[in-house]
């Protein structure tokens, strides 16, 4: 192994922090694939792999991926919820592969929500 | 594909004795089956310190706390978890007396109220993997020692950041890296003491095993500071894992060029080596370690001359202990007005403690100096198990004392030497070194034993005592006959056979110790005995003048019965006593009330351990 | 006796005498003890003195002159386990091995010790059997502990 300079470890540190930043449960964006029953039967799996496919071929470092439950909509799945820091979470519904692709061009990227296939905007009130 | 989560399964030696090497490995199967092992990562981490409800797993992103998993409840939570996104309720920590469990680790009380500085990295950070620890900015801070700041400026910035050596004494640790630096002689030393002998304390064990580097990290600050060449990390015995854990992660620092010549081309060399214990308490003491690491016996020797000016081979040596190593990396990158503003005014910064004893939550914290004992035992501990009376805990480990409940809201800090303090209200106790040693007590390296009502305070001076007695190295006179004098009339005591005038002789005799011994093992092995004799003197009568234990523990004094309506009633004269008596005194039949021999009976206590019922009455 | 482990390991420590220890630590862990002859070996290589081999194999605990059984269980007498009960560990170990700390069965097949603290007190009391730790062990689950070498050991006596 070659003996390190301030810079490689400046690089090195690059690197590491993006494969560890996981761990911190922090990023700029936040997604949440819904895999209930009726998320998976509707090809919620596909979703995720899309959505995972997106960060890596834009080598993106700041967003998180995460899954829940049914979200109580199941005639309009599979949903994600998209949720850049500090804005309302959007809830997109009746998603494929290419509309994956366009969300995150538009609203993880650009951060202009894809109106067209977004539900709402903002999650319901709990308690 | 990149992982979209991270499973932190710890590996630390508590949860690896709990099978969870077993359940990382069973994870990994059914991730493969489920053709998830692209996206979800297993990482092993070391010791996340809540030892009492391991094997332990933290999920990430969101931090969801697994606790006590077996490798039957794998399947379930892989379908439910990582293919459903439904966190498993049933495999999460609920606190006592909670309504519901609690998903996040960050809101589990245990882990909320700490502040992690020694031991920031941990279940963070694979062990095993120095890019994980530059991840988390791991040599950040020798980047900064080494191109921006003299080695003056470095000492400066330790000084002012009032770090105090956390082995249990309380030096400045700036103080010790001048004296080391301004000393002649070449080589010079830098020395990680990891001969963790306390026992009850584990906080050293715990750095090594889950982040090595940052103890590296802070010695290679150390050696650019003072001017050292060669460093020694010095293991204990009993701690193999440690050992393997610190032994790859110098390895590693080797391969990058972190430790050897001309370290990250700024012109400095060091390197490290490490020397395993044999097993001698004493050699936690300065000059028997470095005596040990010589090759020689472990026999401490006066001081002065110090080790800053006469250690390892005759040269000027820095020895620290291993969670101050720790403790200075963060301090360089976050500067000292960062950390000066944790703490009280005589105690900066945080101290690892290892909770202990009769406590809920036992396990590893690390927490603001100056918080009080109170909070620790209660807010963090989770209070006493199966509602006994708290009656004291335990710190400094065979050197320090035992602290009454009535003080336990004093804040916990570091005390002056010279001892001059104006009296100060118990009820208010902080953890800080000076109002420890003000109480009799001492930091020590963090033990805190939590002892009930069933915890008899005679016998635990004279356990602690019998310790110090067999690890007395025997050199000096007050300590190899002052000690085993004191154990004899503590044992006498014990057996029912003290006199009040034995009290006026232990005191008498462990103020000699403690005034003349030659080194610390002997200046502070009366302590146990003195504050035990100040704070529970009432304890020592019952059993020398009633003839009577109060908490049933020291047997000569006790005497057993099988309450028959109870054993009968309840337990169906099930007979589980009768088979473990191992003097076979106890009689009686299925459904039949047992009786205890006491002619045959030699008080050993096992028929209490046993019964299911609580039958058998101790009085 | 065989003296090429020996030589390997003064080898692998330079020959320096300031390793005697790390030497010694060595050859208890190849040995399971430290032998005589093997003693004898290593302070003429070195050329030491026997008593000084001998001072520091009495000194230290990690050193045993006799042989340690194939299974050396240590029982954890620190503070924390101390408070929990242990000494009813150990002496039930004691009873249903009869031997008692410091002894190995004749057998070979067990030595018992008591330690100081193996750094596990969260889960106090602790017990090793060699490698294997053993923690919140109960009177009732010695047994259990033992039961499990035993069966090793049966097992390994008919291969």
């Amino acid at each position: 192994m070659p003996k390190l300079k301030i810079e490689d470890l400046a690089r090195m540190r690059e690197e590491a922090r993006r494969a560890t930043m996981l761990r911190e449960g922090a990023g700029r964006v936040k997604i949440i694939v819904h895999l209930g029953t009726c998320g998976i039967a509707a090809g919620g799996r596909n979703i995720m792999a899309a959505v995972l496919r997106e960060i890596e071929e834009r080598n993106l470092h700041d967003v998180l991926v995460t899954t829940s439950g049914c979200a109580g909509l199941c005639s309009r799945e599979p949903m994600m919820t998209v949720e850049v820091l500090g804005q309302a979470p959007v809830k997109y519904v009746d998603l494929t592969e290419g509309k994956v692709k366009e969300i995150f061009a538009e609203h993880v990227m650009g951060g202009k929500i894809a109106e067209r296939y977004a539900l709402a905007v903002g999650s319901e009130r709990a308690m | 594909m990149p992982y979209r989560v991270h499973c932190m399964v710890c590996a630390g030696t508590g949860c690896v004795s709990n099978r969870s090497l077993d359940v990382r490995d069973a994870l990994e199967k059914e991730l493969r089956k489920r053709g998830l092992e692209h996206e979800v990562q297993i990482v092993t981490t070391g010791c996340n310190g809540f030892c009492a409800v391991g094997p332990l797993m933290v999920v990430q992103p969101d931090g969801i706390f697994y606790q006590q998993l077996t490798t039957k409840d794998v399947p379930q939570l892989v379908e439910e978890h990582f293919v459903k996104g439904r966190p498993v309720q049933r495999l999460m920590y609920t606190p006592p007396e909670a309504p519901a469990p609690i998903p996040k680790m960050s809101d589990i009380p245990f882990f909320k109220h700490q502040r992690l500085i020694a031991l920031r990295n941990r279940g963070l950070v694979d062990p095993e993997k120095i890019e994980d620890y530059i991840a988390r900015d791991g040599y950040q801070a020798l980047v900064k020692a080494l191109t921006q700041m003299t080695p003056d400026e470095i000492i400066e910035e330790i000084t002012r950041a009032g770090l105090r050596g956390r082995g249990g004494a309380g030096f400045p640790t700036g103080v010790k890296w001048r004296k080391v630096r301004e000393a002649r002689g070449e080589p010079k030393y830098i020395i990680c003491n990891g001969d963790e002998g306390d026992p009850g304390a584990f906080m050293d064990r715990s750095i090594f095993e889950s982040d090595p580097h940052s103890v590296i990290e802070g010695m290679l600050i150390g050696a650019r500071a003072i001017g050292a060449r060669y460093g020694v990390v010095y293991i204990r015995n009993e701690y193999p894992l440690a050992l393997e854990r610190i032994q790859i992660a110098i390895q590693q620092a080797r391969e990058y060029g972190l430790l050897g010549e001309n370290i990250l081309d700024s012109g400095l060399d060091f390197d490290i080596s490490v020397t395993r214990g044999a097993g001698a308490f004493v050699c936690g003491e300065e000059t028997a370690l470095i005596a040990s690491v010589e090759g020689r016996l472990g026999d401490p020797r006066a001081r002065p001359p110090y080790p800053a000016e006469s250690g390892l081979w005759g040269k000027p040596t820095c020895i620290n202990n291993v969670e101050t190593w720790a403790n200075v990396p963060p301090i360089i990158l976050n500067g000292w007005e960062w950390y000066s503003q944790i703490g009280t005014e005589r105690s900066k910064g945080t101290k690892v403690f290892s909770l202990v004893g009769k406590v809920r939550n036992t396990g590893l914290v690390e927490v603001p100096m100056g918080i009080t004992l109170r909070q620790l035992i209660y807010d963090i501990g989770g209070g006493i198990p199966g509602d006994k009376k708290f009656k004291a805990v335990q710190t400094g480990g065979p050197s320090g004392g035992c602290i009454p409940a009535g003080m336990m809201d004093q804040p916990i800090e570091y005390v002056a030497p010279d001892g001059k303090h104006e009296a100060r209200d118990y009820l208010d106790l902080p953890i800080d070194y000076e109002s420890l040693t003000e109480v009799g007590s001492m930091m020590g390296s963090g033990g805190l034993v939590v002892m009930d009502e069933d915890t008899c305070m005679v016998d635990v001076a004279r356990f602690f005592l019998a310790f110090t007695q067999d690890e007395s190295c025997g050199a000096c006179a007050p300590c190899r006959e002052g000690t085993k004098l004191m154990l004899d009339i503590l044992t006498r005591i014990t057996q029912g056979h003290g006199t009040m005038d034995d009290l006026r002789a232990l005191e008498e005799i462990g103020w000699v110790v403690k005034q003349t011994s030659l080194c610390g093992l002997g200046k502070t092995a009366p302590n146990p005995v003195l504050t035990t004799l100040k704070y529970f003197r009432d304890e020592y009568i019952a059993h020398i003048e009633a003839h009577k234990c109060p908490a049933h523990v020291c047997r000569e004094l006790n005497t057993y019965r099988i309450d028959p309506v109870i054993c009968v009633e309840r337990g169906h004269g099930c007979g589980v006593c009768r088979r473990e008596c191992p003097e076979k005194a106890i009689f009686g039949e299925k459904n039949q009330p047992h009786r205890i021999d006491t002619t045959k009976c030699k008080k050993c206590g096992v028929c209490v351990d046993v019964c299911h019922f609580n039958a058998v009455i101790v009085e | 006796m065989e003296l090429a482990t020996v030589e390997g390991i003064i080898r692998r420590h330079g020959a320096q005498k300031s390793a005697l220890i790390a030497m010694l630590q060595d050859i208890q862990h190849e040995y399971t003890y430290l032998p005589e002859d093997v003693l004898r070996h290593l302070s003429r290589t070195l050329n030491v003195p026997l008593s000084r081999a001998y001072s520091l194999a009495t000194f230290y605990r990690a050193f045993s002159l006799k042989p340690k059984g194939r299974h050396p269980i240590s029982v954890c007498l620190g503070t924390a386990c101390h408070v929990k009960g242990a000494v009813k560990i150990l002496e039930k170990f004691e009873r249903e091995l009869g031997i008692k700390p410091g002894q190995t069965t004749p057998d070979l097949n067990f030595g018992l010790e008591q330690v100081r603290c193996l750094g596990c007190c969260g889960l106090a009391p602790v017990v090793t059997v060699g490698q294997d730790l053993y923690g919140k062990v109960t009177v009732p689950k010695v047994d259990q502990i033992l039961k499990r070498y035993q069966k090793q050991e049966a097992a390994h006596a008919k291969t």
